[in-house]
């Protein structure tokens, strides 16, 4: 796969200033098991994050954490300066109200596995509801960008269709042309590829490497590896709730430091 | 041995038995023009014929009954009373399908909620409105004037009134049975808005609350509309009830039809024709009905599967194809 995909445009320098995302040992139960155990993370503006690691440990709940689609137990999470889906008031941080999350995660757009798509909407219906609905955009300013953003992910002809007369690449890339309509800082992306078929995977993959190339920040859970070595700059292994092993993908990817990683990834190559 | 390897040996022989079926598939594909005939079902066409045959002769026999008065069914079945009697039911059916289809949303999102007195509200609701018989309900609604002699807007346990009525006025038979219906349904129509609700995917609402949506928006957009295809059908069952569930408001004098079949009928002793009278309407009222049924499943069934023509668009083509051959 990473043949495919073109050498990253932007060098890796580091930006200076506050990260978009701060997590700082960020802790998740459900019930007694304890999911996450202390995650401490900071993403960049314009940096893409691949999250590494084996199933179960952790990496789909870290992402909706980040969204706040699940409560956190301990630490926090911040994003643009702002704590995630909690005021904080002297030493104690409350939980917002649902509206005041809700119009938090419009600059957080998030990819899934299985796409989800409104099956009751055409694509482009798909792409403009949030916008007309929640960002209150005119419906022809809102219909004109959808048109654009299904051109850019190479699907303007399928504009009119429902989801269900779509292939799986088609359907993952509406889901991500309809994420991108609500303007976000940041893209989280679930596996966009794992329920593909392999022949699908590229185009879906080439619209992320594109995205990267314009300077999205971007954190993808994946297990392309090729995607990571090619578009990454900087790749995180989880496993067991806890982060461990992080750097520059030639580093991770190549000279594996632990014993988790190096046998994570002879699985998977 | 690696999988290439293990291709690339030569295919065995067939063994002999197969070779003789092949020769006989073989003269089969040679005849270019072999039509397929479906499988006949003769014994289909005698089931009918049977049943046409009893029902002929059930339907002449009762009509040829000499106790049968032909000319009072004819006279009644279009009469003004009888009309105004339908149009009453009508009126009570559409009123309280769509009163109790707004109250059954809003107990099955208490149920669905979680907040837990929300959702003991809605379950007691539940419990006590489909656990005790409609009967019962319709006669307790009209019988209220003797629970609460007056109705007033006051202060509780003080004699301080801003206004008082006397029950009767205002609750007269036909809210009340209106109430009666509205609030018995509304517990059946909550069940099936909530089985609804559940059938919706879980990750639609997260695709939803991912864009920003509100709860609100997300409900009304993203999760009712889904919902509705399977709470349609359930839905349309429940009004056909709800139409005959009318009659019962006879027992509080609502004027609706079958109150009014039976108050001619108290008069002319011809209780038969008028069953015959109100069964037909019943009959013809209840077939309508599945007509905007069919169209609300076809509309929220959009994107679920390909939709073919509609029985008018059909009739429609066919003019047009009958027009063109001219
Ligand atoms: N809603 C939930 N309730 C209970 N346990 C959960 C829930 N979601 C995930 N888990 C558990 O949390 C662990 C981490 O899950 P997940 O974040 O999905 O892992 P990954 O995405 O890395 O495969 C798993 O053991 C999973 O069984
Ligand atoms: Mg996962």
């Amino acid at each position: 796969m990473s043949e495919t995909l073109a050498p990253r445009r932007r060098d890796h320098e580091r930006p200076a200033g506050i990260p978009l995302v701060r997590a700082s040992n960020v802790r998740k139960n459900y019930g007694p098991i304890e999911v996450l155990k202390g995650i401490t993370l900071d993403v960049h503006a314009g940096e893409v994050m691949c999250l590494l690691g084996p199933s179960g440990s952790g990496k789909s709940t870290f992402l909706r954490c980040i969204n706040h689609l699940e409560t956190i137990d301990g630490g926090r999470i911040s994003f643009n300066g702002e704590l995630i889906g909690y005021v904080q008031r002297k030493d104690r941080i409350y939980e917002m109200n649902r509206r005041e999350v809700a119009h938090q995660r419009r600059g957080i757009g998030m990819v899934f596995q299985r796409f989800n798509l409104f099956p009751n909407m055409t694509a482009l219906e798909n792409i403009t509801v949030a916008p007309m609905g929640i960002g209150k955009i005119p419906k022809q300013v809102a219909i004109a960008a959808a048109r654009d953003l299904l051109d850019r992910v190479g699907l303007s002809a399928q504009a009119n269709k429902h989801p269900a007369q779509l292939s799986g690449g088609q359907q993952q890339r509406v889901a991500i042309a309809r994420a991108l309509a609500m303007e976000p800082k940041l893209m989280l992306f679930d596996e966009p590829t794992s329920a593909l078929d392999p022949e699908l995977v590229g185009d879906v993959l080439d619209v992320m490497q594109r995205l990267a190339a314009s300077g999205m920040t971007m954190i993808v859970v994946t297990h392309e590896i090729g995607f990571a070595r090619g578009v990454a700059d900087r790749v995180v292994f989880m496993d067991g709730g806890v982060v461990v092993e992080s750097g520059p993908p030639r580093e991770v990817l190549e000279k594996p430091q632990n014993p988790r990683t190096q046998a994570f990834l002879e699985s998977v190559m | 041995m690696p999988l290439h390897k293990t291709l690339e040996q030569p295919i065995p022989p067939r063994p002999a038995t197969v070779t003789a079926a092949g020769a006989h598939a073989a003269a089969f594909t040679e005849s270019h023009d072999v039509v397929a005939v479906p499988l006949r079902h003769p014994w289909r066409w005698v089931l009918a014929a049977v049943l046409v045959l009893a029902f002929a002769w059930l339907a002449t026999s009762l009509w040829n009954n000499p106790n049968v008065d032909h000319a009072t069914i004819r006279e009644f079945m279009f009469s003004p009373q009888i009309i105004r009697g339908a149009g009453l039911t009508i009126l009570l059916t559409i009123i309280s399908m769509v009163l109790s289809t707004i109250l059954g949303i809003v107990l099955a999102l208490m149920r669905l909620s979680d907040n837990p007195v929300l959702n003991a509200m809605a379950w007691i609701y539940v419990w006590v409105f489909r656990g005790t018989p409609l009967l019962v309900q319709i006669v307790f609604w009209g019988y209220l004037g003797l629970l609460y002699k007056q109705i007033s807007l006051g202060i509780p346990f003080t004699d301080f009134h801003i206004f008082a009525v006397d029950t009767n006025t205002l609750i007269p038979a036909f809210v009340a049975g209106l109430i009666a219906l509205t609030t018995n349904e509304a517990a059946y129509s909550a069940e099936i808005v909530r089985a609804g609700m559940m059938s919706v995917d879980p990750g639609q609402k997260e695709a939803a609350y991912s864009l920003g949506m509100t709860p609100l928006f997300t409900l009304i957009k993203v999760e009712l509309p889904q919902a509705m295809r399977v709470i349609i059908p359930p839905m349309g069952n429940e009004t056909i009830s709800m139409l005959k569930n009318t009659a019962l408001l006879s027992l509080i004098a609502v004027l609706e039809m079958y109150t009014v079949a039976e108050h001619i009928s108290a008069q002319n002793l011809r209780q038969v024709e008028l069953l015959v009278v109100v069964s037909c309407w019943y009959l013809a009222l209840t077939s309508i009905l599945s007509i905007p049924q069919y169209y609300l499943e076809r509309h929220y069934g959009r994107g679920s599967r390909t939709l073919g023509p509609t029985p008018i668009g059909r009739v429609v083509s066919l003019f047009h194809r009958v027009m063109s051959t001219r």
